[in-house]
């Protein structure tokens, strides 16, 4: 079930897109980013292609375009002005490639800082030649036209950073506000702070070797980035994975969901003063990570699958532990919400805040609960549903207003709705192996290693060569906790990928988060931004 | 008013003494207000630290500080990136004396498995550290034990000994 590419030419690719959006309903635009073919084998023509992925309303289809980049003027036409995802896209690929698009409205770095030179995911980027950033850029650059933009002096408003080192940005994310008294008039957001370089490490470790790495994007929900990354190779290499492995990934899948969406909302109870809440969360997410580490030998950072399957089958008494955590997960959700469902105090900060409405959501690349709160039912385990995500009854969790109210409850309604999941798939859960038996993709099991020249042979290629992927471009996803997680890869044929990106929910999230706090006072910022949970290790990667 | 016997005058229990430096070692010690510079995966780990199961406050730390103003001991917990390396440097300038440094977890003591372009190589080429922590995240026991040493070390510590030695001696790559 390979995707199909499409190539356009460089002077057609806007036209295509504005197109596809117009007629042909892809109205979200999942993903750009570039590809760099030097050294690539057999390749002959331009150096640089961009790709843009789009997805349709319906959530079914997803269309790949892909174009040459002339290798004289390494310029496009932008389109920030079609989708509001393509603005941080755009500059992505800008800064890591440094493909010029003419037209784009701020196209300057986003992930390395202002100090750097050069741009590091060309293939002829030295990947440990490290730059020193000696002072902080003071953004006054992309603050001046917004300021201009609507009407103001720089002397009639405050200048007031939040960030990066602030309780309420999570040590990661800064964002210089333009404020009259108490509200904002202006917001612009700086991340890259805790950019290390994923995309660039996945080019110089095999395939197996990426997966530790995908545990630190979203370190809320290792296991989804696991789930999601394996996922691509073994579509990519058309491998089905056991049945038995199907169901394991699916409960553990939904138990890191259930802790992700805790850690969000538990912190954003901190930052709306409710501590108690906090404690409260935080109890059986501490025991759901004394189960995982049982399972996977790590508590937060699990690598736990394989590709073409998983690295343990569970162990004794994982049912009833698990049942014990799901327990304690409804009762500390029962109690988190009788101190907060009907609380004044906490109504009045959260209801009519941070508002999203479906139809900017969708622009911006908004997945996931945030999307969901805004009332549009897209979830990927429903609209293209994998692994029997289709048979388990749960329910698509909505909100109505879009606002950190809707936003905090579809995440305390989905905790609920995986609960219901992972009932559903450990009564279900077959007998069988845990890994695919294909020799080409897992390792032989220890008494072939040990007892026969093949199985010793096979252990030792698969681990110094790696599993090797046939030759082409792939791009698939999963639902993650932040939303549509998905990974675009271009394998040359060997065991370690040419590219790996990684589509992150949360950094387009965070490209509309400036947009949305505008016009609101200082404190609902705050809120907003905890209700929408941005992950330093995904966004920035 | 009849006059106390002579044992009633003596002031019993009511009196300690001790050095000065051992009396305010142990009020430090055992009262360090961390700041915590939480950036990645192993800042998530320290939630895990301060919530109740772990709970931070049994070694009389639990006062998390948000200001290095505030503070006597940084936690850098996380990734330090280039970008973010100016940063840390000045929220630890801003600490004020005496204060304490633990490096929690791999990427903040080496860069851990991210060796590459955009990634410090280990925060003591900043700011000087004094507890390491291995681990990717380490665990909260982890955490705890370097606390510890934290705190022995702290009661080692001398008053009239204003700034440390080896923190007037560090010269990181931000103190051209
Ligand atoms: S040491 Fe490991 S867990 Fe800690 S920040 Fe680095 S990658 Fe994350």
């Amino acid at each position: 079930m390979h995707n199909k590419v499409y190539e356009v030419s460089h002077e057609k690719v806007r036209e295509t897109i504005l197109n596809l959006k117009e007629n042909e309903d892809f109205t979200l635009l999942l993903d750009v980013t570039a590809t760099d073919y030097l050294n690539y084998p057999g390749h002959k023509a331009e150096r640089f292609a961009v790709v843009y992925i789009l997805r349709d309303s319906t959530f079914k289809n997803e269309v790949i375009i892909k174009t040459m980049v002339d290798d004289e003027t390494l310029t496009l036409l932008t389109i920030s002005d079609i989708y509001y995802a393509a603005n941080w896209g755009e500059r992505e690929v800008f800064d890591q490639y440094g493909i010029i698009f003419e037209g784009h409205p701020n196209l300057k770095r986003v992930l390395n800082h202002h100090q750097f030179v050069g741009h590091p995911l060309r293939k002829d980027y030295v990947i440990t030649d490290g730059q020193i950033c000696t002072e902080t850029e003071d953004l006054m650059d992309e603050m001046r036209p917004l300021l201009k933009q609507k009407g103001y002096e720089e002397d009639e408003v405050m200048l007031l950073n939040v960030g990066p080192s602030h309780p309420a940005t999570h040590g990661t994310i800064r964002n210089l506000l333009a404020m009259e008294g108490e509200s904002i008039v202006a917001a612009t957001t700086e991340i890259g702070y805790l950019h290390r370089g994923f995309e660039k490490a996945c080019e110089t470790h095999t395939y197996s070797q990426i997966i530790p790495y995908t545990d630190r994007l979203n370190y809320c929900s290792a296991i989804l980035n696991n789930i999601g990354y394996c996922k691509s190779i073994e579509d990519m290499m058309d491998i089905e994975i056991p049945e038995r492995a199907k169901f394991i990934r699916v409960i553990v899948g939904e138990l890191s969901r259930i802790m992700d969406h805790a850690v969000c909302n538990a912190a954003n109870c901190v930052d709306l003063g409710g501590l108690t809440n906090f404690w409260y969360i935080f109890n059986p997410r501490d025991e759901a990570y004394e189960v995982l580490s049982k399972l996977t030998g790590a508590r937060l950072t699990n690598s736990y699958t394989r590709i073409g399957g998983l690295s343990y089958d569970l162990y004794d008494g994982f049912a009833e532990e698990v049942e014990s955590v799901l327990r304690s997960t409804e009762k500390s959700i029962d109690d988190a919400l009788s101190l907060i469902a009907r609380n004044k105090i906490f109504l009045d900060r959260t209801q009519d805040v941070g508002i999203i409405t479906e139809e900017f959501a969708i622009s911006a690349g908004i997945t996931g609960p945030n999307l969901r709160s805004t009332g549009s039912p897209r979830d990927m385990r429903q609209d293209k549903p994998y692994y029997h995500y289709d048979s388990f009854d749960f329910d698509v969790v909505v909100g109505s207003h879009g606002d950190v109210y809707d936003r905090m409850m579809v995440r305390f309604e989905e905790m609920i709705q995986s609960i219901r999941i992972i009932r559903q798939a450990i009564k279900q859960i077959p007998d069988g192996s845990i890994i695919t038996d294909n020799r080409a993709v897992a390792l032989p099991p220890k008494d072939q290693v040990y007892g026969s020249i093949e199985g010793m042979m096979n252990q030792f290629k698969l681990v110094f060569e790696g599993v090797k992927v046939p030759k082409g471009e792939y791009y698939s996803s999963t639902e993650a906790a932040n939303g549509e997680l998905g990974f675009y890869v271009v394998s040359d044929g060997s065991g370690t990928p040419h590219k790996v990106k990684c589509r992150p929910p949360c950094y387009y999230a965070l490209g509309a988060y400036s947009k949305i706090i505008e016009n609101t006072m200082l404190a609902d910022a705050v809120v907003t931004m905890a209700s929408m949970n941005f992950i330093a290790g995904e966004f920035d990667r | 008013m009849e006059l106390k016997k002579e044992e009633d005058l003596s002031l019993g229990d009511s009196v300690l003494v001790t050095k000065l430096d051992t009396a305010v070692n142990w009020a430090r010690s055992y009262s360090m207000w961390p700041m915590v510079f939480g950036t990645a995966c192993c800042g998530i780990e320290f939630m895990s630290v301060a919530a109740s199961k772990h709970d931070i406050s049994r070694f009389g730390a639990e006062v998390v500080r948000f200001s290095p103003r505030q503070a006597d001991l940084l936690v850098v917990a996380g990734t330090i990136s280039y970008k973010q390396a100016p940063i840390l440097k000045k929220i630890y300038d801003q600490m004020p004396e005496p204060k304490w440094v633990i490096s929690m977890g791999a990427c903040a003591c080496s860069g851990g498995f991210y060796d590459n372009y955009t990634t410090v190589q280990g925060i003591d080429q900043i700011i000087p550290v004094d507890e390491y922590i291995a681990g990717c995240p380490p665990r909260p026991e982890a955490f705890f034990d370097s606390l510890i040493r934290i705190q022995e070390k702290s009661n080692r510590e001398s008053i009239l000994e204003k700034d440390r030695q080896h923190d007037r001696d560090f010269k990181g790559f931000l103190d051209a």
